[in-house]
């Protein structure tokens, strides 16, 4: 930085404006929250714009949303069509599907907007479960931003409702077929599931209420809720500073980056217009929902292919692959074909996400402040539990989608059906052994180039005829940030009676808690110790590895043979 | 040829000669793989049945029989059904479809090339329509779609959401059916061939009678197909099979981008200082 630059309130514009801002100043007092503020520093890494990319879908869906709700008429009031769509023109329809069809054909620029406003909404779901494991499988949901993560979660939780609700706003034969769904989804709910479907539906399903309900909830109800938990995972970001990956000059205590401005907020900035353009320009060249091709809402109407939005798919999945099982108890009809799959497992993915960081903290005893993030390799266990859930939201996710599946690839639905009834249990198991282990041995694979170096891709021939790999040590800030992470910590037997062979009151417990410590940490490779690395060091130019100088900017060579650059 | 041989061993060369070589033998099989023919209503010309029987004995009577009455299988099952009073209409819809003669034996006949032309079509219709009364092949007034008017056209869709979306999809994309079976795409389907499927219900598909749907609500049943299939597209459709494939595009299309920007942002810091001379 150059120290020699004129102070902002001697050049002509501070003069200009020191006048107006004084006033606002005087009044308003936000100087001292902007000085401290303006210079607020971000860590630059991709994958910590994945929030940035939910964040900026949210604002370009309270555009366009904004830009829908001039035209749309959530009514269900039935009325004859009578716009420019000629397949449909006479038809009795709710004014609902009427507007939206005169938003699609007859309002300038209504198609794109609609289109826009689906896609962001799709993107909006997609970034959050992104930005999601990515904090996940960092562990930034450490002390102190286990309430973040709480937040987090219930953005993602607030923002199915929202996108559900909207999907629905249109009273297409789609989004009818999905109120259905839901309506079975509340009436499965035992002794109380009825009373709750003529509350929410205010009678018998689909009753006249529904849309003007729905619209409350999805313009003004879930949007507030929505920009009211996003402010405070906002605030509480600021508060608690960005987390950063390790590296040299990064610790816990201090954060390495860009300063807020003039850097972070043109970054920032930036990427608002890209989200915004990207957007536009998939709604511009890709169709989504055509709530005309459905034609309007008949309850004794149903379409081929009749699925949720993606970010529902997983739910209609589980429904889909569930037995049916089903049965009576005196009046009441228990449905668990349904209440399990929908109800049930909805709850325990919002509970395992929510408990989850103090769980981890609970089993790993840490109850340290954490700003660095961890490589998901440095925690195989919790890792591998990341990937077991993933890959059991993905076998019902594939299952949401298998009448399409089966019609693509020529397969037999039923032996879709039941693939993943069998890979929905087994798949996560098999997930998580294999994640553990690969990340375990990427583990050895960091210490191996930490001791040995890394491979350079040059073959060498000694004088005898013998090949070997020339091994080139790792630079000092990589091999500073592949060890930049705490020793794996010491595993004790719990204590089950005390010095005066007092049994531990709590000995069950710590008997559990141990047991999972080591389950948790089980097979995981520590890094290697310093006498270990000035001892490789030291013998780095022995035989094994054939010596060769290399300068000082190598860093390898391609598989085809052509020196690799940084 | 510089530029070529200066960037064979770029990163991305690899990708440029996989995609370039998919390309090829796309525009190849485009160019080679054959046209579509259509067939033409049967007689009651003796001369034509008895043209029709010498190839149904060719062609057909390993699975239907002899005389056409079907085979059985030892455990009782059927090999290939009766033919006897199914009409030329059935005929015409599964000769002339391709899915008769069956290349093998599947859950389901699939929609193929035809094997016979237009006129051997006609003399096998023309043959199994002699053996018993059936549905004759529909005369053009009903599959003569283009002077529909627009209260028929919205009647058509409605009679085409009630009865045939719930397994041929919204815009007649095709859907899935139990054990292989499946709802085939109405896409590319002829507005005769159409009719005929509603008039004999080939394979899973229920009959559709002219006492159920009239011959002018099956008119406009199709009128209503044409005209949806011919709607212009609000972009890539996606073959109009819905959310799932939205979902598709979301994620691959829409995070994926998204992130390849957001690499390329993190990257090109405003400090960032190239390294390469």
């Amino acid at each position: 930085m150059s120290t020699t630059s004129t102070p902002l309130k001697d050049t002509g514009v501070g003069k200009k404006a020191a006048g107006p801002v004084e006033w606002l100043d005087d009044r308003i007092g936000l100087a001292g929250l902007v000085r401290k503020n303006i210079r607020k520093v971000f860590p630059d890494h991709w994958s910590f714009l994945l929030g940035e990319i939910a964040l900026w879908s949210f604002v370009v869906l309270l555009l366009t949303g904004t830009f829908l709700t001039f035209w749309f008429q959530p009514s269900m009031a039935e009325v004859p069509y009578d716009g420019s769509y000629d397949p449909l023109r006479g038809l009795e329809m709710s004014q609902a599907y009427a507007s939206t069809l005169n938003i699609s054909f007859d309002i300038r620029g209504g198609l794109l907007v609609r289109q826009i406003h689906h896609w962001a909404a799709a993107l909006f779901m997609a970034a959050i479960i992104a930005h999601m494991l990515r904090v996940f499988f960092t562990g930034a949901y450490r002390k102190p931003r286990e309430l973040n993560w709480l937040i987090g979660i219930g953005l993602f939780a607030i923002g199915l409702i929202e996108g559900f609700a909207g999907y629905s706003l249109p009273d297409d034969l789609l989004s009818g077929t999905g109120l259905r769904f839901v309506d079975g989804l509340i009436r499965s709910i035992p002794v109380v599931g009825t009373y709750i479907e003529f509350f929410v539906f205010g009678g018998e399903f689909p009753g006249e209420l529904i849309i003007a309900r729905l619209y409350m909830a999805h313009i003004f109800l879930l949007p507030g809720l929505l920009l009211g938990l996003i402010a405070a995972h906002m605030v509480l970001l600021v508060y608690h500073k960005h987390t950063q990956w390790p590296g040299p000059g990064r610790t816990e205590k201090n954060v390495v980056g860009y300063p807020m401005l003039p850097v972070y907020a043109a970054k920032a900035g930036g990427f608002f217009f890209v989200v915004f353009g990207f957007t536009t320009l998939m709604a511009a060249t890709l169709q989504i929902n055509p709530i005309w091709a459905y034609g309007p809402y008949n309850p004794s109407e149903v379409t081929a292919g009749s699925q949720p939005d993606w970010y529902m798919g997983w739910v209609e999945g589980a429904v889909r692959i569930m037995p049916n099982w089903e049965f009576t108890i005196g009046p009441q009809t228990i449905s668990l074909n349904v209440f399990i799959p929908a109800v049930l497992l909805m709850g325990i993915l919002f509970t395992v996400l929510a408990i989850w960081p103090f769980f981890e903290s609970w089993v790993t005893g840490d109850k340290k402040e954490h700003h660095l993030l961890q490589r998901p390799r440095n925690a195989p266990t919790r890792t591998a539990f990341g990937v077991a859930g993933m890959t059991f939201y993905g076998v019902c996710w594939i299952a949401g989608g298998n009448d399409i599946i089966a019609l693509k690839f020529n397969l037999d639905i039923f032996t879709i059906t039941w693939m993943a009834r069998v890979l929905v249990f087994v798949g996560p198991v098999i997930a998580f052994i294999v994640t553990r282990r690969i990340c375990i041995s990427l583990q050895r694979k960091d210490n191996d180039a930490i001791l040995h170096g890394y491979e350079t891709g040059i073959i060498v021939r000694s004088a005898e005829g013998s090949y070997a790999e020339a091994h080139a040590p790792l630079p000092p800030e990589k091999a500073f940030a592949l060890t930049a992470r705490p020793r794996v910590p010491e595993l004790t037997a719990p204590v089950s009676e005390d010095e005066n062979g007092v049994a531990n009151p709590d000995g069950r417990k710590a008997r559990l808690r141990a047991w999972a410590k080591r389950f948790f940490y089980a097979h995981d490779v520590d890094k290697p110790t310093r006498f270990e690395v000035e001892d490789a060091a030291h013998h780095f130019h022995d035989d094994v590895y054939p010596p060769h100088d290399f300068p000082d900017d190598f860093s390898g060579v391609s598989e085809t043979g052509v020196p690799k650059q940084h | 040829m510089r530029f070529l041989s200066t960037h064979r061993r770029h990163p991305l060369a690899g990708y440029a000669v996989l995609l370039f070589g998919l390309l090829l033998a796309a525009a190849l099989y485009a160019a080679f793989a054959p046209g579509k023919a259509d067939a033409d209503t049967a007689t009651n010309d003796p001369a034509k049945i008895e043209e029709g029987r010498e190839l149904f004995l060719v062609g057909c009577a390993s699975c239907h029989g002899m005389n056409a009455e079907g085979i059985m299988t030892v455990a009782g099952g059927n090999y290939g059904p009766s033919l006897v009073g199914v009409g030329a209409a059935a005929v015409d819809f599964q000769v002339g479809t391709g899915r008769m003669p069956m290349a093998q034996s599947a859950p389901q006949a699939i929609r193929k090339e035809p094997v016979y032309t237009d006129e051997e079509t006609d003399a096998l219709a023309a043959y199994i329509a002699s053996l018993g009364p059936g549905p004759a092949v529909p005369d053009e007034e009903y599959t003569d779609v283009s002077e529909i008017s627009q209260e028929e056209l919205t009647r058509g869709g409605e009679f085409f959401r009630t009865n045939c979306t719930a397994c041929h999809n919204s815009v007649g994309a095709g859907g899935a059916l139990p054990s292989g079976r499946f709802a085939p795409s109405l896409q590319g389907v002829s507005e005769k061939h159409l009719y005929e499927a509603m008039l004999t219900g080939p394979q899973q598909m229920p009959v559709f009678s002219d006492d159920v749907i009239s011959p002018e609500d099956k008119r406009a049943i199709i009128a209503y197909i044409k005209n949806v299939q011919n709607q212009p597209q609000a972009g890539f459709g996606g073959g109009g099979l819905g959310p799932v494939v939205d979902g598709m595009f979301a994620w691959i299309i829409g995070i994926g981008g998204l992130v390849a920007v957001a690499v390329w942002l993190a990257a090109h810091g405003a400090r960032v200082k190239k390294k390469r001379s």
